[in-house]
């Protein structure tokens, strides 16, 4: 199977909530949504993200929308004020998951636009 | 009876800082009957209640009163609607200033109003007393704990108050605190007539809000395939076409920047998402997973299938309190090996301060190398490791104010007494400055009244 990153069949946006981010994986295609259901775990996000994310990693699914919406508990070095991060509001950390390589099977591939 | 089929709500600022292009040009650019502006932000509230301390006629977004001031010819001349949530901790000061500013530009007979209730900051004590705990969502703590240190407090109201005010004649409406959906809600119910227990119309109205909260970011800002966009310095902002039937087209003034698709709406979609199907607002829940889009038209985006439930018997509320003490400082250094000298003049500044006394543990230090893979911090990215320059970014925060500022005497002197190619340090010496902590709490909806009031230019 091809590797590919995250970005080749997925687009995604994230932000701050509270002490976290939120980041919400948005499948190109009906076959990308079903791969990632099963090959983007929260243990897999949570490994990815180790180092921006202290806390844990909850997920969310949206089959209508073909969206996983992934909350990172812990990860803005403090909420609010609070973080002297660059990135005080997580607005790379949709980015950040979108370098992912995966093993993505070329039928995917195939019915995923790029 | 809705007094029209259709009915166009733009957001033209997405935050306080937003382009001043987003109102003037949806005022200018195209047809409009209300214009949101959003300029609250949790943080935001403690700067305004201390300014409102420091001074009785402050306390609200000084910037909304210069909008209204550029905008006013023709919000007049077309009969556009404004509704903003400028008026921070202070709405009467903001609706003053506003009808000052009218007046000044001869423009007699405008009716202002004011939405008043969700300011507790007086209340706290008396609430407290009464048996409320306004407990720490996440922590479960009583706010007691921090009770002396509390900065502001406000209810995110909904959107009935503005329908009110909006129904009592106003061109312009000034909030306080209220959740951002709502300031497109409000005037969807104003025009359509929807009920209280509309769940559904409700939902839709709060999705649409929730669409076009952030302005350009569901018009092609801040998006995945960014050379997909096309003229993204001239952005068009976002126009809901709202039905009475809740069905609504996401679009935006012909000839502007940008683009009106599924897909750039997905992404405001997910953007500060939880549960997808349980968006918890004051007026309804809403379901995100049961709208329907489709693309009807270039840069048009039907949405409808909305599904609502009833709201909760409580209202969020925001608290600030002080929590603390920050500085942050930044110098530039070259290459070559940026990178290493980087890593030494941090060295430089934790053992300096150290022979002083002066100890950070990790949690309270920030250490970063702009330029070096910051941001995807641990995943691996291309050229981090030898970029040609870095910017060194350091931090410290905690309790003590007076070792946060010693902190800054040893930022700049890398200079003179580091490795070569140190540069940058136009900001100069780095002093504490208040770290503002967040307490997220709930207060029954029956604790709180608001008070809807209409004053004339």
């Amino acid at each position: 199977m091809p590797i590919v990153p995250l970005s080749r069949i997925a687009d995604a946006r994230s932000g701050d909530k509270g002490e976290g981010s939120n980041v919400g994986v948005m499948a190109r295609s009906e076959a990308a949504y079903v791969f990632l259901k099963g090959a983007l775990a929260p243990e897999v996000v949570r490994r990815h993200m180790a180092a921006i994310n202290r806390g844990g990693v909850k997920r969310y699914e949206a089959d209508a929308l073909r969206v996983l919406n992934f909350l990172l508990a812990d990860s803005l070095g403090g909420g609010g004020s609070a973080s002297q991060r660059t990135d005080a509001q997580g607005k790379t950390h949709g980015l950040a998951l979108l370098r992912l390589e995966l093993n993505v099977p070329q039928s995917v591939l195939d019915a995923t636009p790029e | 009876m809705p007094r029209k089929d259709k009915v166009l709500v733009a957001n033209g600022q997405g935050f306080w800082g937003d382009s001043l292009l987003g109102p003037i040009r949806l005022c200018r650019e195209g047809p409009l009957d209300y214009l949101t502006l959003d300029y609250l932000a949790e943080v935001t509230m403690s700067i305004l209640q201390k300014q409102r301390l420091r001074d009785p006629s402050k306390g609200f977004a000084t910037d909304f009163v210069k909008m209204i001031e550029r905008t006013a010819p023709d919000l007049v001349a077309k009969g556009i609607k404004v509704v903003a949530n400028a008026g921070g901790v202070n709405p009467l000061a903001c609706k003053d200033a506003t009808l000052a500013v009218l007046r000044k530009h001869g423009f007699k007979g405008i009716k202002v109003a004011v939405v008043e209730g969700d300011d507790i900051y007086g209340d706290l004590d008396a609430l407290l007393a009464g048996g409320e705990t306004l407990a720490n969502m996440e922590s479960g703590a009583s706010l007691a704990s921090v009770r002396a240190r509390v900065s502001s407090a406000n209810v995110y109201l909904g959107a009935f108050p503005t329908a009110e005010a909006l129904d009592a004649g106003a061109q312009i409406v000034i909030t306080g605190r209220g959740t951002d959906p709502g300031l497109v809600l409000g005037p969807l119910i104003h025009e359509f007539g929807w009920k209280r227990d509309q769940y559904d119309l409700l939902a839709a109205g709060t999705i649409a809000g929730h669409i076009v909260e952030c302005g350009a970011q569901c018009t092609g800002g801040n998006y995945t395939d960014w050379r997909a966009v096309p003229d993204m310095a001239m952005i068009g902002y976002p126009i809901i076409e709202a039905s009475a039937d809740g069905s609504f087209v996401v679009t935006k003034h012909d000839g502007t920047g940008g683009m009106v698709t599924q897909r750039s709406i997905l992404h405001q979609l997910v953007y500060e998402m939880g549960d997808p199907r349980n968006y918890i607002g004051p007026d309804c829940g809403a379901d995100f997973t049961s709208i329907h889009m489709e693309e009807v038209g270039p840069n048009r985006v039907r949405v409808n299938g909305a599904k609502g439930t009833a709201p909760t018997p409580t209202y969020k509320v925001s608290i600030s309190y002080e929590n603390g003490w920050k500085a942050l400082g930044q110098l530039t250094i070259s290459g070559p090996d940026a990178l290493a000298k980087a890593k030494l003049c941090s060295e430089i500044v934790w053992r300096r301060l150290a022979y002083d006394g002066c100890t950070f543990s990790d949690e309270e230090k920030t250490v970063e190398f702009v330029g070096a893979n910051t941001c995807h911090a641990g995943i691996d990215v291309p050229h981090a490791s030898e970029p040609a320059e870095v910017v060194l970014r350091l931090g410290v925060k905690g309790h003590d104010k007076a070792k946060i500022d010693r902190f800054g005497y040893e930022l700049v002197p890398l200079v003179t007494s580091g490795p070569p190619g140190v540069t940058g340090f136009a900001g100069g010496r780095p002093h504490a400055t208040e770290i503002i902590g967040f307490w997220p709490a709930l207060l029954a909806k029956s604790k709180v009244s608001t008070k809807v009031s209409v004053f004339e230019s």
